[in-house]
C-alpha cells in the first residue's frame, strides 16, 4: 500500500509529461514538415564555407 | 498576409510581410539547402523556410520585394515557382489537430485507467479497490469531457436537425457508462467501466484521426498542384516597369504583359502583339486559334505563341466565367445530399442497440432484478455493442486504400469519394486533356533525318515556348542527342536561332498559320514539323479495362465533332462533340437516367458543373484549379490507367469495409448474449473491444495493395 502511494503518482506524472511534451510539439510546429525534417539531416551546413 | 515585426539581414528593423510559394520541383535535401540559402542571401529577406511535404516555401520580406523578385530568385536557382494564397487550407488543419490533441489525451487517459484496472482485475478488492475506482474516476471525468467533445458536438447537432448519425449511440453510451461507473464508484460498487469507456473514445479518435489526415494529404497534394493557371499577371505600370501583381488586385484598364506559355488572369482586349491561343481549358475546343490586337481573350486561356499586351476589361464579372460558376454551384447541390456509409449503418444500428439495451433492462426488471443491477446489465450491453470497431471499420480501410492509390499518383479527397467511386455504373470521359494530353506534341518527327533531330532538340529545349517543350520532349524520350548548336538567340514570336558546324539554324514560326507546327531550318532547307494533341498512351487499356469492370465509357466534349469522332472512333466508344458546359449537363441527366451512377472525368473549366453534378468526378492533375476543386478525386502524370484503378480500388475497399462490419457485428452477436444475461464483466469488455478492433485494422491491412 505505501508504494502504491509513490508508485500511482509517478505513473501519472510521467503519462502527464509524455501528454505535454506532445501537446509542446503540436503548438510548436514539429509535425508539420515529416518529410522535410528526414531530409534536413543530409544538408551540409558547411557548404559555402567549403574551399 | 501576415505583418510581422523583424530584422532584416541587413540590420534594418521594419515590418516584414510573408509571402508563399509552391515549388513543385523540389526532391531532395539539396534543394532544401539551395533555396532557403539562395533566398536568404537575397537583400531584403529576413528569412525563408521550406516545407518540403508541402512543396512551398514560406519567405518573410520587406514590403518592397515584391512576389516577382522572388520568383525570378527561384527561377536563377533552377526551381519553377508559383505564389499562392495565404494559407487557404488553415480551417483542415485546425480541425486536424484538435482530434490528435483529443487522441493524444484520450490515450493518456486510458494507459493509466488501465493500469489501475489490471490491478482491480489481478484481485484487488476492499479499500484498494475503492481508491482505485475513485484514482480512475479522476483521471475519466476530465479526459471524456475533454476527448468525448467531438463526439458530443457532433451528436448534438444531428440531433437538433431531428436527424441521427454515428455519434449519437457513442454519445449516449459514453455518457451513460461514465454517469454509471461514477454511481458505481461512490457507492462502492464492484463494477467501473471507465477503463472500457476511454478506450472506446481512444479507438474511435484514432478513426477520426486517420479520416482527417487522409483529407489533409491528399489536398495539400492537390494545392501543389494548383496553379499553373493564371493566379496573377505581369501588369505594365505608367513606367513602362512589369510589375507582378495577384489577379484580385487586376483592375479594368490596367494593361498586362502575357508570356508566351502563360495562361491569363483576367479578360481583355489584345492591345498590341500577334499570338496563337489555347481555349481548350475553356470550351474544350482543341484547335488553337489567331489572336491579334483588337480580339477579347478570357481568363483561363493559355498563350501559345508570343508575348502580347492586354488591356483588362474585365475582372471575375466575365460572362464564361460567372456562367460556369453558377452553374457548379447548382450541380454541385446534389452531391451534399449522399450519405456516407457509417451514417447509413448508424441509422440501421443505433435504434437497434437502443431498443436492445431498453430490453434488457425491461426484461431484469420483470425477472425480478433490482433498478440498479438491471440498470447495470443496460449498460453493459451498451457498451458490448457500441460501435468501437465500427468506428474503425470504414476510415482504416480507406486511408490504406488511399495512400495505395497515392502511391500510383491518384489523390482521393475523402473517405466519400471512395464509396461513390465504388458505386459508379459508367464513365464519361471529356477529350481534350482528359483522353489526350492536352499539350502540342509533334506528330511528323519521323520524317526528320537523325541530323536534323539533334539540332532540333538543341534549339527546342532553348526555349520555354509550349511547342518547343513539347518537341523537346519529345526528342528526349526517343534518346536524340542534342548537337552542338551555337549562338542561341530566341525572339519572341519569331523563334529560336543559331550556328551548327558553320550553317545557320533555327525553329521558326512558319510564315502561313495553317494549323499549329513550327518550321525547322537548316541552311537553305525547310522542314515542317506539325503538332497535334496526342491521346494519353493507355488510354484504349484503360477504356477496355473500365468495361471488364462493368463501365461503359463515352465522350462529352466542348471540341468540335469531327475531332471528337475521330477519337471516339479510335476508342470504340460513343462520342459527342461541341458541348456547351450547360448542354454536358443534361447529357450527363440523360446518362444518368440511360445507365445510372455517372462518374465524369475531366480538366477544363468548361467541365466544372459537370464534375460537380456527376455522382463522382476524376480530374487530371494538369487540369484547371475550378475542375481539381471540384472533382473528388485527382490523378497525377500521362497514363490514365489511374482511372480504373480508382475504381477497381473503391470497389475493394467496400467490400473490405463491408467485411469489417460483418467482423464488427459478428463479435457483437458473441459478446451481447453475455452482456444481456449479466456476465460481462470490464475485464471482457475491454478484451472483446480491443480484439475486434485489431481484427478490423489487420482486415483493413490487406488493401495496402489494392492499387496494384
Amino acid at each position: 500500500m505505501n508504494g502504491l502511494a509513490f508508485l500511482i503518482p509517478i505513473a501519472l506524472g510521467m503519462g502527464g509529461l509524455g501528454l505535454v511534451a506532445f501537446f509542446w510539439a503540436m503548438r510548436h510546429g514539429q509535425f508539420e514538415d515529416l518529410d522535410g525534417a528526414g531530409m534536413r539531416i543530409l544538408i551540409d551546413e558547411n557548404e559555402d564555407e567549403a574551399p | 498576409m501576415n505583418v510581422t515585426t523583424a530584422i532584416a539581414p541587413d540590420g534594418t528593423r521594419g515590418a516584414c510581410v510573408d509571402s508563399r510559394l509552391t515549388v513543385p520541383g523540389m526532391r531532395c535535401a539539396g534543394c532544401i539547402g539551395k533555396i532557403e540559402r539562395g533566398l536568404s542571401a537575397l537583400p531584403g529577406v529576413a528569412a525563408a523556410r521550406v516545407n518540403f511535404s508541402a512543396k512551398r516555401v514560406a519567405v518573410s520580406h520587406t514590403p518592397d520585394l515584391g512576389m516577382d523578385d522572388l520568383v525570378i530568385a527561384l527561377q536563377g536557382l533552377g526551381f519553377e515557382a508559383q505564389p499562392v494564397a495565404a494559407n487557404p487550407l488553415a480551417r483542415d488543419d485546425a480541425e486536424t489537430r484538435r482530434l490528435l490533441r483529443a487522441l493524444a489525451v484520450a490515450g493518456f487517459g486510458m494507459m493509466n485507467i488501465m493500469l489501475l484496472s489490471v490491478g482491480i482485475w489481478s484481485g484487488a478488492d476492499g479499500i484498494t479497490r475503492e481508491m482505485f475506482h475513485w484514482i480512475s474516476a479522476l483521471i475519466a471525468l476530465p479526459v471524456v469531457a475533454y476527448a468525448g467533445r467531438p463526439f458530443f458536438t457532433s451528436a448534438a447537432m444531428a440531433l437538433r436537425y431531428g436527424r441521427t448519425n454515428m455519434d449519437v449511440p457513442i454519445a449516449i453510451g459514453v455518457l451513460l457508462t461514465t454517469a454509471l461507473s461514477l454511481y458505481e464508484t461512490v457507492t462502492g460498487g464492484p463494477h467501473a467501466y471507465f477503463d472500457g469507456t476511454v478506450m472506446l473514445l481512444f479507438f474511435l479518435l484514432a478513426g477520426r484521426v486517420l479520416d482527417a489526415v487522409m483529407r489533409d494529404r491528399a489536398r495539400s497534394g492537390i494545392a501543389a498542384l494548383l496553379d499553373r493557371m493564371g493566379r496573377g499577371a505581369s501588369v505594365i505600370g505608367p513606367d513602362g516597369a512589369a510589375r507582378w501583381t495577384a489577379a484580385e488586385d487586376l483592375v479594368p484598364g490596367m494593361t498586362m504583359l502575357v508570356a508566351a506559355g502563360e495562361a491569363l488572369a483576367a479578360d481583355g482586349e489584345i492591345e498590341q502583339g500577334k499570338t496563337m491561343i489555347d481555349a481548350s481549358l475553356l470550351t474544350g475546343e482543341s484547335e488553337p486559334r489567331p489572336a491579334g490586337p483588337g480580339d477579347m481573350v478570357h481568363a483561363g486561356m493559355m498563350n501559345l505563341d508570343a508575348p502580347v499586351r492586354v488591356r483588362v476589361t474585365a475582372v471575375g464579372g466575365d460572362t464564361v466565367l460567372t456562367e460556369i460558376a453558377r452553374l457548379m454551384d447548382e450541380a454541385g447541390q446534389s452531391r451534399s445530399r449522399y450519405v456516407r456509409i457509417a451514417d447509413r449503418a448508424a441509422r440501421l444500428y443505433a435504434p437497434a442497440v437502443h431498443s436492445l439495451a431498453l430490453l434488457s433492462f425491461a426484461g431484469w426488471m420483470l425477472a425480478g432484478a433490482g433498478v440498479h443491477q438491471a440498470l447495470l446489465i443496460a449498460v453493459a450491453v451498451l457498451i458490448i455493442t457500441c460501435p468501437c470497431a465500427l468506428g474503425l471499420a470504414v476510415p482504416v480501410a480507406q486511408v490504406i486504400a488511399a495512400s495505395a492509390m497515392m502511391k500510383r499518383g491518384l489523390l482521393i479527397k475523402d473517405g466519400s469519394a471512395l464509396e461513390r467511386l465504388a458505386e459508379a455504373q459508367c464513365v464519361a470521359f471529356d477529350k481534350t486533356g482528359t483522353l489526350t494530353l492536352g499539350e502540342p506534341l509533334p506528330t511528323t518527327l519521323a520524317s526528320l533525318g537523325p541530323g536534323e533531330r539533334g539540332v532540333a532538340l538543341a534549339l527546342a529545349q532553348a526555349s520555354r515556348h509550349p511547342l518547343s517543350r513539347g518537341l523537346a520532349s519529345a526528342l528526349r524520350a526517343d534518346g536524340v542527342v542534342p548537337a552542338r548548336v551555337e549562338a542561341i538567340v530566341e525572339t519572341a514570336g519569331i523563334g529560336v536561332r543559331g550556328t551548327f558546324a558553320g550553317e545557320s539554324v533555327g525553329l521558326l514560326r512558319p510564315e502561313d498559320s495553317q494549323g499549329l507546327g513550327v518550321d525547322l531550318v537548316i541552311g537553305q532547307r525547310r522542314r515542317r514539323i506539325a503538332f497535334a494533341d496526342r491521346l494519353r498512351g493507355d488510354a484504349a487499356a484503360t477504356i477496355a479495362e473500365l468495361h471488364a469492370l462493368g463501365l461503359e465509357s463515352s465522350i462529352i466534349s466542348g471540341d468540335g465533332a469531327a475531332m471528337v469522332a475521330q477519337v471516339a472512333a479510335r476508342l470504340g466508344i460513343p462520342g459527342r462533340g461541341e458541348l456547351s458546359p450547360a448542354e454536358k449537363l443534361v447529357e450527363l441527366e440523360r446518362m444518368k437516367a440511360a445507365q445510372g451512377r455517372v462518374l465524369m472525368v475531366g480538366d477544363g473549366l468548361n467541365d466544372g458543373p459537370a464534375l460537380a453534378a456527376a455522382y463522382v468526378s476524376i480530374a487530371p492533375g494538369g487540369a484547371s484549379d475550378v475542375s481539381q476543386q471540384a472533382a473528388d478525386a485527382v490523378f497525377v502524370g500521362e497514363p490514365l490507367m489511374p482511372v480504373a484503378i480508382a475504381v477497381r480500388g473503391a470497389r475493394e475497399t467496400m467490400r473490405v469495409v463491408r467485411q469489417n462490419f460483418v467482423l464488427a457485428i459478428g463479435y457483437n452477436a458473441l459478446a451481447v448474449p453475455l452482456a444481456i444475461a449479466g456476465q460481462v464483466t470490464p475485464l471482457i469488455a475491454a478484451l472483446a473491444m480491443s480484439a475486434s478492433s485489431l481484427i478490423v485494422i489487420g482486415n483493413s491491412l490487406r488493401l495496402a495493395r489494392c492499387a496494384r
